[in-house]
């Protein structure tokens, strides 16, 4: 009689379910921002606190937003690749988070500046609205102003060619990402 | 002009009174500070191994706990706040999964399996009603 | 020198395991007799190598020898010495360990007991135990070998987590173990007997006290966790529904209700396939629970490990035993079935919603476990389940089981009449909904409708569990009871007294967080708080704060409260050490938070009434069990066993 497998049958589901779930990683968190506009923010510069450092200086062209600050070691690792994409032509805009605002100067001193300018955050507030947990986060804003990409961990040139470009191919216009040129590669 | 030290170490008492009472993690509205209480334990700290806000000391958590109370003073409801925060974060951060299509089956499961328990019971007794009930064996 | 001996034990126990598996269950097969007396033999030889193993590792953290990487990555030559020794299980590769010993331990036990059971089941029993231990040896051995050394050898160890330094962490996890693995035993004899092809009343009497003493193990293992993670973690909470958690309750649910049909398997005959799938279900729930804590699926600050190749060999132990078994149930469990009727008022009925209740309730926990799982792996999104959804969802079934259990255990078998019982049960039970209707609102001013439900049915079942001892004790009318019956009403009286105490405690717990100076005083909860700051502390290994705090009531000194943060010397993230203040009707609870400069600091504040009951209550359901556990029936068994088969065979009824 039926009754009797059916105890069998809901193991397999369920094993099944392991199986399929073993292949997955639980700690990876889908940003519900990515197709969505950017959120709008103002901040004072790092470098030159009377300026303003606006979510509208974005608009009409691709760009990265940067999550990152002095504390954080695996913001180093990202560091020199973020510096290879500003060279290329790919504008960054930095959101310093819970630092030091003196400390955040020397350090873009010291190791390079590859933002056009970052925003100063220092008790995290503008970065909820992105949904920021830690650092480096690093975001894809197409021309439109919407969110492409959220990437959480330093970025590679390897997750950049892997995860960035086929959407920025997808995105870009004849001549909207020089960059792509450059970096893009195959 | 000598009143002015005195009134900048006034200033400066007042300042860091002023900051370690802002530090008090509550309200004093019963009400409010209830709902916080509740509110803080079922949104989840969306970089913990499992923890509510209310539970966790990571950074993000204590940032998250100063937003729910920045929206509940601004008059916010909870499910506001749940918005406002699932909207930035996702609903992984909701303890208490939203009623959608897909978590429906999730809410309707428990119920469904009332009904279903009852049947199996209703069938087991009707087919055991009509055994016989046989002798108590000498002990 | 030394961890290489514990390997080989491990890998000696391994054979022994495999001869103590497959010789003895082909022997039953083919009906020879010296393969199968092979089992008893095996299995004491695969005991005396697990003990050697583990005894190897305990040996080499009393040693400080961190030229083992399990010891350098747990222990410290400053960690004191009692939790160098229960370090052995402070991590994955030494708790797999010590499953293992403990899975040996029960084999040798059931060994024991097995001479008065005929030789082609005992066999089939402890053979089936073997491939359980070698399974389990196999994976030990090749995925998380705990004597793999480590070089070069550090000078010193990383230092068991902190958290871990605590005497909850002696008792736990061991107390835990023998209930959990131990559910390997009714599986046993679940599958030995859908082997055999027979299973009767005396199968049943066999397996009850086996299932007894694992279920009031497992019953204190979750409640010691559950105590631990409340007074250490520092904010008050005890249930979390943690996936990790929740795997250790399953097999609690299932086995509860194996418990129950198990009574009437050996009572009236019936219910049989009921009791064989709710003995493989439940050591399913806890080989589940194993591949949960320890395959990186789920999220859980609880979880040993991460690693998905450990996962996939633990899916492949699941997929042999608890999908063999199945396999096994949907092919042999028809041929079980036996007639017995019952009236609709009578105890079978009970038992049948009782099996099916907690049935129920372990699958709403299971679902809501493997929900987020399940979505995510379909594709549909990211989302949590926690502990607002199993608040709501777990009380379905459950608040009408504990109503049940009030009128369940005054039925009688076959068929009694229902006037007789109501007669019986009518005043208790309107002196229940009384009382829990008022006194929530008399001590708390206000009461959800779900809180008196609650109260009220607590109530129920602890004025219900007293009826027949307070009969007899009191009023010495009514048949002496037996120690059975006095477990079961002991057991019973604890699920009311929980039940009291978890509901109070979660709907009128006081919780707020404040600021202080010192020689503040905070007015909270009904009681006055005085700061009187903090100082540093030297303890063993670690520096802590640690504050001074005055608890009174009006303005009377209560007691002085010092809880501490403590920073250890090697794992330096601060650990919160909190100060509670015990009484029956509350615990009034404090931690330090954080400094806020100029002296002042955070410190968070609850006060939670009745909460003793909670572990009061599950300490009674375990102590109901352990008396329930030394009934006559099985001293008398017991002694038979030096009887052969036959003379105890003419000797029950």
């Amino acid at each position: 009689m039926v009754k009797y497998i059916v105890p069998l049958a809901i193991f397999v589901i369920i094993a099944a379910f392991f199986a399929v779930g073993l292949r997955m990683n639980p700690n990876y968190v889908p940003s519900p921002l990515v197709g969505k506009q950017m959120p709008t923010f103002s901040l004072p510069s790092v470098t030159d606190p009377q300026n303003l450092v606006s979510s509208e200086a974005l608009a009409g062209r691709v760009s990265l937003v940067n999550v990152w600050g002095t504390w954080c070691v695996e913001c180093r690792h990202e560091h020199a690749f973020l510096l290879e994409l500003a060279r290329a032509g790919l504008p960054i805009y930095g959101l310093n988070v819970r630092d030091d605002r003196a400390a955040a100067i020397d350090w873009l001193a010291r190791l390079g500046n590859p933002y056009v300018s970052s925003g100063f955050d220092p008790e995290g507030k503008a970065v909820i609205d992105w949904g920021v947990t830690g650092a480096p986060e690093t975001f894809l804003i197409g021309s439109d102003g919407t969110i492409l990409h959220k990437h959480i961990s330093p970025l590679t040139l390897g997750i950049w060619q892997r995860d960035f470009v086929p959407l920025l191919r997808e995105h870009c216009g004849p001549a909207d990402c020089p960059f792509l040129a450059a970096l893009g590669g195959r | 002009m000598r009143v002015l030290p005195k009134l900048s170490v006034v200033w400066l008492a007042f300042v860091v009174f002023a900051w370690a009472l802002g530090a008090q993690e509550g309200f004093d509205d019963p009400v409010l500070n209830e709902r916080y209480r509740e509110l803080i334990h079922e949104i989840r700290c969306p970089k913990c191994l499992n923890e509510s806000i209310g539970e966790s000391k990571a950074p993000v958590a204590a940032d998250l706990r100063r937003e729910v109370r920045r929206l509940l003073t601004e008059g916010a409801s909870d499910d506001e706040v749940k918005t406002y925060l699932s909207s930035r974060y996702g609903e992984f951060v909701l303890y208490s999964p939203p009623l959608t299509p897909t978590t429906f089956v999730v809410w309707a499961a428990p119920f469904a399996l009332v009904a279903l328990g009852g049947l199996v019971f209703w069938r087991i007794l009707a087919a055991r009603r009509n055994q016989p009930l046989d002798e108590e064996p000498p002990p | 020198m030394i961890p290489e001996f514990g390997q080989l034990a491990l890998a000696l126990a391994l054979c022994l395991a495999l001869v103590q598996g497959i010789v003895p269950l082909v022997g039953a097969a083919l009906g020879r007799v010296e393969w199968m007396a092979l089992a008893r033999p095996a299995a004491a030889g695969q005991f005396v190598f697990v003990a050697i193993a583990f005894g190897v590792l305990v040996y080499a953290f009393l040693s400080d020898d961190f030229s083992v990487l399990f010891v350098a990555q747990h222990s410290n030559s400053a960690l004191p010495v009692f939790y160098k020794a229960t370090a052995a299980w402070g991590g994955h590769e030494g708790s797999m360990l010590l499953w293992i010993a403990v899975l040996a331990v029960w084999t040798m036990a059931v060994a024991a007991g097995s001479r008065s059971q005929p030789q082609e089941f005992a066999s089939r029993v402890l053979g089936v135990l073997g491939i359980v231990s070698a399974g389990v040896i196999a994976f030990a051995f090749i995925t998380s070998n705990p004597f793999t050394r480590l070089v070069p050898t550090p000078a010193d160890g990383n230092d068991l987590n902190p958290l871990l330094q605590d005497p909850g962490m002696i008792f736990h996890p061991p107390t835990l173990y023998v209930g959990y693995v131990g559910m390997a035993v009714p599986f046993a004899f679940a599958v030995a007997a859908l082997l055999t092809g027979r299973l009767d009343k005396d199968w049943a009497r066999w397996t009850r006290p086996w299932t007894i003493v694992a279920w009031l193990f497992l019953t204190a293992g979750i409640t010691l966790g559950s105590w631990w993670a409340y007074y250490e973690l520092g904010w008050g909470g005890w249930w979390f529904w943690d996936p990790v958690e929740n795997s250790s309750f399953m097999p609690w649910l299932m086995a509860t209700a194996l418990l129950h049909s198990l009574a009437v398997t050996e009572r009236r005959g019936i219910f049989k396939s009921w009791t064989v799938l709710l003995a493989i279900a439940a050591f399913s729930l806890s080989l589940l629970g194993t591949f949960l804590t320890r395959a990186g699926v789920l999220i859980s600050v609880h979880a040993f490990a991460s690693d998905p190749t450990r996962g996939l060999f633990i899916l492949g132990l699941l997929g042999l035993f608890s999908g063999g078994g199945l396999l096994l149930y949907a092919v042999r469990a028809r041929h079980l079935e036996a007639e017995g009727g019952f009236k609709v008022m009578s105890r079978e009925t009970f038992l049948l919603a009782n099996n099916i209740l907690l049935v129920i309730g372990a699958f709403v926990v299971l679902l809501g476990t493997l929900a987020p799982l399940i979505i995510e792996a379909l594709g549909l999104g990211k989302i949590s389940v926690g502990p607002p959804y199993f608040n709501l969802m777990f009380l379905l079934p459950t608040l009408p089981l504990v109503a049940l259990i009030g009128v369940g255990m005054h039925t009688g078998w076959r068929t009694m009449p229902g006037d007789a019982l109501v007669r019986r049960l009518r005043m208790p039970a309107i002196a229940a909904v009384v009382v829990g209707v008022i006194v929530p609102f008399v001590f708390f001013e206000t009461a959800s409708v779900l809180t008196v439900l609650a109260v009220s049915i607590a109530l129920w079942v602890c004025v219900s569990s007293l009826l027949d001892p307070a009969r007899r004790i009191v009023f010495r009318t009514g048949a002496p009871m037996t120690r059975g019956q006095v477990g079961m009403c002991l057991a019973h009286f604890g699920v009311g007294v929980f039940m009291l105490g978890a509901t109070v405690a979660s709907a009128y717990n006081f919780e707020r967080d404040f600021s202080a100076r010192p020689g503040e005083q905070i007015e909270a909860g009904g009681y006055e708080f005085v700061f009187n700051g903090v100082r540093e502390v030297q303890g063993p290994n670690f520096v802590a704060a640690e504050g001074d705090i005055e608890l009174r009531s009006d303005g009377e000194l209560l007691s002085l409260l010092k809880p501490q943060v403590r920073t250890y010397q090697v794992q330096t993230q601060p650990m919160t050490e909190a100060a509670i203040d015990t009484n029956l009707a509350r615990d009034v609870f404090v931690a330090l938070g954080e400094p806020l400069g100029n002296d002042a600091w955070s410190i968070r504040l609850r006060v939670k009434p009745l909460i003793t009951f909670l572990w009061l209550g599950a300490g009674l359901m375990a102590l109901g069990g352990l008396v329930a556990i030394t009934d006559r029936r099985y001293r008398v068994a017991a002694r038979q066993t030096d009887r052969s088969p036959a003379q105890t065979a003419a000797g029950t009824a």
